[in-house]
């Protein structure tokens, strides 16, 4: 069980990072209005069409060592970026950036602008606008983006493979472990951690579409 | 208090377009002066009330103009001047309220005073959720309160930051004819004590009797009129802000003749014998007019009337009646359609009935120009 664990703390990391780095991409996504936003919505979205294998292929590029990303990590802390627990954190981080953005997004949209007209007049920044009535506002979007990103990543295969390799400890996954097991023959233990799996994904989705259908919201009256 | 000698009026010099699909593509361009006071800001829908007061409170940027309170200036676009929203001090109510949903009455209320000490924020929050009678609201979100209630609150909120000047965006509409006078004290006491500038948006005559003391009325981004709500209000001079203005019966006419010296002209009624007498204006014989003429103002009469100073009687019949709460709607057929309003009282004392021969009597000063 030691690479579900791995997994698992791979996905919280990745989720925590993706809701650092997804909040201002996703304001900026959602408030910005510069004529070529589409693009930036577009390289957002990449990760969803692109095949794991290409992603994983040109981010183990950059992370070798003749890479820039690889050049960068070595000159900072000695050792390479490929086939390491920071490596994967950081391919995971790409690819499942849509599924933190685009929530986020959708519910920083959702927010009535009049009620950040109200903020604005009443004397708030940006900051505090964001902090006190976009963010509580988006509650269940932030739920939403932490939560897939973390499923999505502890789902994710290819890019692992590609990147990080088949490690013990280090890299190897709860989906590269099943991997294993299937193909030395060991399905008794496949199937105890792919049902691990199943039990956690569906878990984890029902949360996400409770949310959304606002079977509870923390703010109105029943 | 020092007077009103110290505190600014608001003027305003804005020219905004809103480009879009040619029928919604549209000019504002107005100049306004606001003093303390409550201003009422009057128009049909689309005239451009919310546009203006978006540009004054800061929200929306316009192409070109001034906007000053007193020697502060707020917005200048010759000389790139852009007060943001926040530090113009200006509050605004807007028509949907827009009350934090997941803030409480206290907190909502709260919400504009951060800057202050904790103590004070307290001490002012209180004081004012007292005089607008909601004390005891201080702990609901919005979602658990009633319309009126949230209407209060949102003022509450707006006032309690001291602003220099007041906006307010139709915050009254919704609201049952009690509540609606009991809020507008309300904000007439409140007037009275502070004295700022206050720019009103309303449609309701209501509004515009109970708390005007000057009106500027606005008609497809331009201001058609300005000055105290007599003068304003009871010659309109559009045809729209006739209509706006609830003048119920606008009448296609064409002059006879002008009699200078009765300040009269005699004009015929569209496509009908009736002839009556209006105000001269600035018209020649044959040329066409419009007249606008109050529901509100017209007499009805069962018998052919004697001895009165009104000049105008038209014999018709009427065509229906309906009742709208305390009001009676009578539509009087003389050859074209008039629309009287009267009281349940005196449908009952006179035995009306769709079908009846009836005389409405017009005087000539019920009867008022368009252009």
């Amino acid at each position: 069980m030691e690479s579900l664990w791995l997994s698992i703390k791979l996905a919280a990391c990745v989720a925590a990072i993706l809701l650092a780095v997804g909040m201002p991409v996703a304001y900026w996504l959602a408030f910005s209005t510069w004529r070529w936003k589409f693009l930036l919505e577009s390289v957002v979205a990449l990760p969803l069409v692109l095949p794991p294998t290409v992603l994983g292929f040109y981010a183990l590029l950059a992370m070798g060592p003749r890479g820039p990303l690889g050049k960068l990590w070595i000159a900072l802390f000695g050792h390479g970026l490929a086939f390491t627990f920071g490596g994967l954190i950081l391919a995971s981080v790409l690819y499942s950036f849509p599924f933190a953005v685009q929530p986020l997004v959708a519910s920083f949209e959702g927010v009535d602008r009049r009620l950040l007209d109200a903020s604005a007049v009443l004397g708030a920044g940006r900051a505090r606008t964001f902090l006190k009535v976009i963010l509580p506002l988006s509650l269940p979007g932030v739920v939403t983006a932490a939560v897939l990103s973390f499923a999505h990543t502890l789902g994710e295969f290819g890019v692992v493979l590609m990147v990080g390799g088949n490690l013990a400890g280090v890299t190897r996954t709860v989906s590269i472990d099943i991997y294993d097991r299937v193909q030395s023959l060991e399905y008794s233990a496949a199937n105890r951690m792919a049902l691990v799996l199943l039990v956690i994904s569906f878990a984890v989705l029902s949360v996400v579409y409770a949310l959304n259908r606002r079977v509870w919201t923390p703010w109105t009256a029943k | 208090m020092d007077g009103e000698v110290n505190i600014p009026m608001l003027t305003a010099r804005i020219r905004k377009e809103r480009r879009g699909e040619p029928e919604h593509s549209f000019l504002l361009n107005v100049s306004i002066e606001v003093p303390p006071g409550i201003t009422i800001l009057f128009g049909a829908s689309g005239a451009g009330k919310s546009t203006l007061l978006d540009c004054i409170a800061g929200l929306v940027r316009p192409d070109d103009g001034q906007i000053a309170l007193g020697h502060d200036v707020l917005f200048d676009s010759a000389r790139g001047i852009n007060l943001p929203a926040r530090k113009r001090r200006i509050a605004y109510v807007f028509q949907t309220l827009a009350l934090f949903p997941h803030l409480s009455a206290e907190e909502n209320i709260a919400y504009g005073l951060s800057v202050l000490p904790e103590e004070e924020i307290r001490e002012r929050v209180t004081a004012i959720l007292k005089l607008f009678r909601v004390e005891e609201l201080r702990k609901q979100k919005p979602g658990q309160i009633s319309g009126g209630e949230k209407q209060r609150i949102a003022l509450a909120r707006s006032l309690v930051t001291e602003p220099r000047v007041l906006l307010l965006d139709e915050p009254l509409t919704g609201l049952d004819a009690e509540l609606k006078s009991s809020i507008v004290d309300d904000l007439r006491a409140w007037n009275a004590a502070k004295r700022i500038p206050i720019l009103y948006v309303t449609h309701s005559r209501d509004e515009v009797d109970a708390l005007a003391e000057r009106v500027i009325a606005l008609d497809d981004g331009r201001v058609v009129s300005a000055g105290v709500p007599m003068d304003v209000l009871n010659a309109p001079r559009r045809k729209k802000l006739a209509q706006a203005a609830g003048f119920e019966n606008l009448l296609n006419a064409t002059v006879l003749d002008l009699r200078e010296t009765d300040g009269v002209m005699r004009v015929r009624l569209q496509e009908s014998a009736c002839e009556i007498e209006v105000p001269l204006g600035y018209a020649t014989a044959g040329s066409r007019v419009q007249v606008a003429v109050r529901a509100g103002d017209i007499l009805l009469a069962t018998e052919p009337p004697h001895g009165l100073s009104a000049r105008n009687v038209l014999e018709g019949r009427i065509v229906s009646l309906e009742q709208l709460g305390t009001m009676v709607i009578a539509r009087v057929d003389c050859g074209i359609t008039f629309v009287v309003h009267i009281t349940p009282g005196a449908l009952r004392a006179l035995e009306l009935t769709a079908g009846r021969r009836v005389w409405l009597v017009l005087k000539t000063h019920s009867c008022h120009l368009v252009d």
